[in-house]
């Protein structure tokens, strides 16, 4: 049986690429992790690797997919900036990093309003929410959005199936 | 059909798209739903299916939110080092 779409064996697949650079970048959250076992880690400490999981496989993605997309150069600039205001509030106060580190990656730019005119001529309120939803949206007009829509989603979905495969893979 | 192709991407004119590329573009969105929400072809509105497009990317999110919670915990379980080798043969080949 053949699936020329479904499992690519040719090794520069965005697939295999994806997964090389994710395993990789978790071998390395594994090292950085002080506890070794479950049970004495702290909530926090488990909430930022966590985070941190989240955060490599996104960027994983990003690369594997290259900065021929709009979308991932997008998503890695953000990653890229929001570590880095990251690091600038921590030396200033503790306490409103917290606020400002949202998992979720949400950040409201809502600057560009005159591509709405280009939205509701076709009559859609929706691509608003789509220009949220997908990285470097806000940026683009509505062509362009739909076509970086459908590689992203495409790669969204190589990237939970191998995160799938390699969690039930250490769950066995 | 009219071949009203005019070149729309040319970059410094935000001009409108033509319908057949829009109608393009949304038809490729389409596919790559999942088919469950789908019951007739070609009567789904444009709007609709933006807006499937949005929860099923939310919905991705969620799941890759899911999973990363999982391989947070399995990593400070699994210690053995020849697993990671043995994963990425699986994964690639």
């Amino acid at each position: 049986m053949k699936n020329p779409q479904r499992s690519p064996t040719n090794p520069g697949s965005v697939r295999s690429r994806f997964t090389q650079v994710f395993l990789q970048s978790l071998l390395r959250i594994r090292k950085h992790s002080p506890a070794s076992s479950s049970s004495s880690s702290s909530l926090g400490e488990f909430l930022k690797r966590c985070h941190r999981v989240k955060v490599a496989a996104y960027v994983s993605m990003a690369r594997a997919a290259g900065t021929r997309r709009a979308w991932s150069r997008a998503m890695l600039w953000r990653v890229r900036h929001d570590a880095h205001r990251h690091r600038l509030l921590q030396g200033r106060c503790s306490r409103s990093s917290s606020r400002e580190r949202s998992p979720g990656k949400k950040k409201r730019r809502t600057k560009k309003k005159k591509k709405r005119r280009d939205d509701q001529e076709h009559g859609f309120g929706n691509a608003e929410k789509l220009q949220k939803l997908v990285p470097g949206g806000e940026a683009m007009d509505f062509s362009c959005l739909l076509d970086e829509t459908a590689h992203y989603i495409k790669c969204l979905v190589t990237q939970v199936k191998v995160m799938r495969s390699i969690a039930d893979f250490y769950s066995l | 059909m009219s071949n009203r192709r005019s070149s729309v991407m040319q970059s410094g004119t935000p001009s409108r798209i033509t319908d057949d590329q829009m109608i393009e573009l949304i038809s490729k969105l389409r596919q790559l739903l999942p088919e469950i929400s789908h019951s007739r072809s070609d009567k789904v509105s444009a709007s609709k299916v933006l807006q499937e497009t949005c929860s099923y990317i939310r919905s991705l999110h969620r799941q890759v939110d899911d999973l990363s919670e999982r391989l947070s915990q399995l990593l400070s379980t699994v210690d053995a080092d020849s697993a990671e080798a043995a994963i990425i043969r699986s994964l690639i080949t």
